[in-house]
């Protein structure tokens, strides 16, 4: 056996400590069975009680809206953050703290965040949370974003701008769409990660208005039921087609 | 005759370096006029500042049109410009194909669909890739994206068109259709070029005038037989063509080397030590009678040409004798070397080098 089908069995061993607990969840998620120890055949009954769950249905609605409209809004401010730093700051201490949001832990940035608002009296609502996914958001898509630029050619711009164009339709016929994979590559990311954010939202909620990772938080001490896992296996999908796309995306064009 | 394009006393400074240095130049309506000059010399700054991407911090640069009317280029944003600059790098647009990407600057005019089609598959015509108008710049090869950046130029047509060693990456085949069709431009549709070269022979062969730049200031500007014959300073005399730089001084009796008195032109503006600039043409090889002695080194037969090379003690390598014709000398055969006072010139030492 060569050396490298040694190092099959590490691997292995991790994939399965990785993708276990995955798989566990998903399985239970078709049990019969109300208690999640025994398996007692298989039922789709738990993704049909998920729809009829006021609570989950709330929560879903809620988080729908702080994750659409933080994807849009970071987007657009990442986006412009990036062009602003690269093109016109060139500066790695301006850089590196306008990327801080995404690497800081959670946690710090959600007291702080939930200190801000209470000293300039921000009332907690969907909208603080949608504040706070906003701007770890725009860190990250500003990351993806600066290092495309960082590929891209200064002159593309220059180029345009000496074949007649002004400087608004040079953003929107050349810088735009030469970031546009970026872009994307960074708003799917964006998407994703507000979708389950539960610790800056737990910080920065308002009562009456749970998303669904708190929903989910405060089912689960009561203990795991099935519908849980069922919730958690959609949640599962739409996050692994949203990264795989992503991937996708920035594949096809970083070809070019 | 009014110039084209006035360039004034600009300078540019890059942090430490000093990439324009004090330049001025004139450049005639109609003219193909070529940069010289080795790498980093600022050939790529001055072309940028007249095109609008680099703000000299001295000097002006102004256009005069047809009815003497001039406009200072500077107080314009590069798109209100009448240049067009073909960059170094390309900078082809990715995300269009080679269609697109010509057609762009046309579009920015407003001319109707019409007209700008026609425009781009002439220009396509032109440059060879009428086959390759779909594709996108990553899948072309060098050779074609520097074609498409050419098209992009060109079929704008402006007034001056700024091309940044726009044949580089062509074969010799190519190449020499790209001059002709240059040339045909400068001609037939009255475009100006100015050109940067790194290829002596390519600016010899096109150029009307030619600029030799060093360190970012204008050694000599000058028709390519001026250029080559009368080298303002020891830094032309070397960079252009090929000879012998001879060192020696100028005295009452004009130039001497090695202990003789040598001919040579342009004596009474040098005095001190000097060089002596002999080109291979100007170089005559005899058996019996010359100016100097050595021995012949090396001999090479190059059809309707040939060289022969001779050391001469006391000389830095050989000096080299360009004749029609076979080679009338053998290797080893003792020979001496003569040259008429005209044909060389005498150069104060150190011109044209760094630093004033
Ligand atoms: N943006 C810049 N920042 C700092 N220095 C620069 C910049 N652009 C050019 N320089 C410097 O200015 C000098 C002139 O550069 P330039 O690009 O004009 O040279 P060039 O004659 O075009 O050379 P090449 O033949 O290699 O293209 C060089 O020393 C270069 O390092
Ligand atoms: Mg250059």
């Amino acid at each position: 056996m060569s050396r490298v089908g040694w190092l099959r069995v590490p691997l292995t061993v991790t994939y399965v400590f990785l993708y276990l607990p995955i798989a566990v969840l998903v399985v239970m998620s078709f049990n019969a069975s109300k208690t999640p120890f025994t398996w007692t055949g298989f039922s789709t009954q738990w993704y049909g009680e998920l729809a009829s769950n006021a609570l989950i249905r709330e929560g879903f609605i809620n988080t729908m809206i702080v994750a659409v409209s933080a994807t849009v809004l970071a987007t657009a401010l990442g986006t412009l953050l990036a062009i602003g730093i690269a093109r016109y700051f060139r500066s790695a201490i301006v850089e590196a703290y306008s990327l801080a949001p995404a690497i800081i832990p959670d946690l710090a940035l959600a007291i702080g965040l939930l200190a801000l608002f209470s000293l300039v009296g921000v009332t907690l609502s969907l909208f603080s949370v949608l504040l706070s996914h906003v701007v770890f958001g725009m860190a990250f898509v500003a990351a993806v974003v600066i290092a495309r630029l960082g590929q891209t050619d200064a002159s593309l711009e220059e180029a345009s701008r000496d074949l007649g164009a002004g400087a608004v339709t040079t953003f929107f016929r050349i810088t735009l769409p030469s970031l546009a994979p970026a872009i994307i590559a960074g708003a799917l990311l964006v998407f994703t990660l507000s979708l389950d954010e539960f610790v800056i939202a737990f910080f920065t909620d308002g009562p009456t208005t749970p998303t669904l990772p708190i929903v989910i938080y405060s089912m689960v001490r009561f203990g795991v039921t099935p519908e849980i896992n069922a919730l958690a296996a959609l949640l599962l999908l739409v996050s692994f087609t949203i990264v795989l796309s992503a991937q996708r995306i920035t594949r096809l064009t970083d070809s070019v | 005759m009014t110039s084209l394009l006035t360039i004034d006393h600009v300078s540019k400074d890059f942090d430490t370096t000093r990439a324009l240095d004090d330049v001025s130049l004139e450049i005639r309506p109609n003219e193909f006029f070529a940069l010289l000059g080795p790498s980093g010399c600022g050939k790529t700054t001055l072309l940028r500042a007249i095109a609008g991407f680099e703000d000299p911090d001295d000097g002006r640069i102004s256009i005069t049109d047809a009815d003497g009317q001039e406009t200072d280029l500077l107080a314009l944003p590069p798109d209100k410009r009448p240049v067009n600059l073909m960059f170094q790098s390309y900078a082809l647009f990715p995300h269009m194909n080679v269609r697109k990407n010509i057609a762009y600057g046309l579009e920015r005019e407003g001319l109707s669909k019409q007209e700008i089609n026609s425009r781009v598959d002439e220009v396509l015509e032109t440059v060879g890739l009428v086959d390759k108008a779909k594709a996108r710049p990553a899948q072309l090869s060098g050779g074609q994206r520097q074609r498409v950046a050419l098209a992009r130029a060109i079929v704008k047509r402006p007034r001056l068109l700024l091309l940044d060693e726009p044949l580089s990456a062509l074969d010799r085949k190519v190449r020499a259709e790209m001059q002709m069709e240059l040339k045909r431009l400068q001609h037939e549709v009255g475009i100006t070029f100015v050109v940067v070269t790194h290829d002596q022979e390519e600016a010899m062969s096109m150029a009307d005038r030619i600029a030799v730049m060093h360190d970012g200031r204008v050694q000599q500007v000058a028709d390519p037989v001026t250029l080559y014959s009368r080298p303002a300073n020891v830094f032309v005399a070397d960079f252009i063509g090929s000879g012998t730089l001879l060192p020696g001084d100028v005295g009452a009796t004009g130039f001497t080397a090695l202990g003789r008195t040598l001919p040579g032109s342009n004596p009474s503006s040098v005095s001190g030590p000097a060089v002596l600039v002999l080109r291979p043409e100007s170089v005559r090889v005899d058996g019996d009678d010359g100016v100097l002695d050595g021995t012949v080194v090396e001999t090479h037969f190059y059809g309707g040409s040939s060289i022969t090379a001779v050391r001469v003690d006391g000389v830095d390598g050989p000096v080299v004798s360009r004749d029609r014709g076979a080679p009338r000398h053998e290797v080893g055969q003792s020979v001496h070397l003569s040259w008429s006072a005209d044909d060389a010139v005498i150069l104060e030492a150190g011109s044209g080098a760094d630093g004033p």
